[in-house]
């Protein structure tokens, strides 16, 4: 059994069109962003796994969140090169199931990778990340360049 | 069809209370022994998390912490909400012998078929 693919009804065989269909969904993605990547990801069968990202801004740090539930920590990969921040990673289907009968085949497994493009600049050697309750949490100190500063207006 | 762990198709047409829910994606593996049901809830923690029978129908509820908006959004794609499935239970799963636990937001359940329903073998004097 190809432990990287959804389960099918045997005997059906997948459908070929969808080479066409990814390349026109990322087309859409890049025009409307949000909205339609978050119908896209749902989607599965023109998708693969792409897990659910949220990048947030504050004064002093960029933070990025991932959904990524049911995995191990080892097999989380987390790189920043350049001013774009890279998770990736593989999800493993248990062996255990393997002969089981299955009635509903809904989870992704198999590698996915993501992609950030940081708006600032960041203190690479101060980046943390977290994975805590099937979260990953990144958080990604600005350079003191990248900072807001405050300047005192002194009157003469 | 089989009786099996399965949806309940009622419950979607029910008005829902003001609070909305995404529904978790599940696999649900068949063994002699039982049902494996495992259900996908990032941002749920094992306090947060409510399983209730009600006759052969089981409610999933998860609640993500409600999570203090770190800053500015620059980009979203996850969906805030709260999680909340119902299946309607198989007559041959002990209901008494159900286990749960939740690890890194994959909620695994255990659904253990009764002693009288599994396929045994009779030896012939």
């Amino acid at each position: 059994m190809n432990s990287l693919t959804r389960w099918q009804r045997p005997g059906l065989t997948t459908w070929p069109g969808f080479g066409r269909l990814t390349d026109l969904r990322d087309e859409i993605d890049r025009l409307f962003e949000s909205p339609l990547a978050e119908m896209a990801r749902t989607s599965h069968l023109l998708s693969g796994w792409t897990p659910a990202l949220d990048l947030y801004e504050d004064k002093d740090n960029l933070l990025v969140k991932v959904e990524l539930p049911g995995m191990k920590r080892e097999d989380i990969d987390v790189s920043l090169h350049e001013g774009s921040l890279s998770i990736s990673g593989e999800r493993k289907s248990e062996q255990k199931h393997q002969d089981a009968d299955v009635y509903r085949a809904e989870r992704f497994f198999g590698r996915f990778q993501r992609t950030v493009t940081l708006p600032t600049p960041v203190a690479a050697e101060k980046v943390e990340a977290q994975y805590k309750d099937g979260i990953l949490t990144i958080t990604l100190p600005k350079t003191e360049e990248a900072k807001p500063k405050h300047i005192d207006v002194n009157v003469s | 069809m089989k009786a099996t762990v399965q949806n309940d198709q009622r419950r979607g047409t029910e008005p829902q209370p003001a609070r909305e829910y995404v529904s978790p994606e599940v696999n649900i593996f068949e063994t002699s022994d039982g049902y494996v049901l495992e259900a996908e809830m990032p941002g749920v923690s094992k306090e947060s998390l409510e399983i209730t029978l009600e006759g052969n129908e089981m409610t999933i509820v998860g609640r993500r912490k409600d999570e203090a908006m770190p800053g500015e959004p620059l980009f979203r794609e996850r969906a805030l909400t709260d999680y909340r499935r119902v299946f309607e239970l198989d007559p041959a799963i002990d209901t008494g012998k159900i286990a749960a636990k939740i690890e890194q937001g994959l909620l695994t359940l255990t659904l253990p078929k009764s002693e009288r329903v599994k396929p045994r073998r009779i030896t012939v004097d």
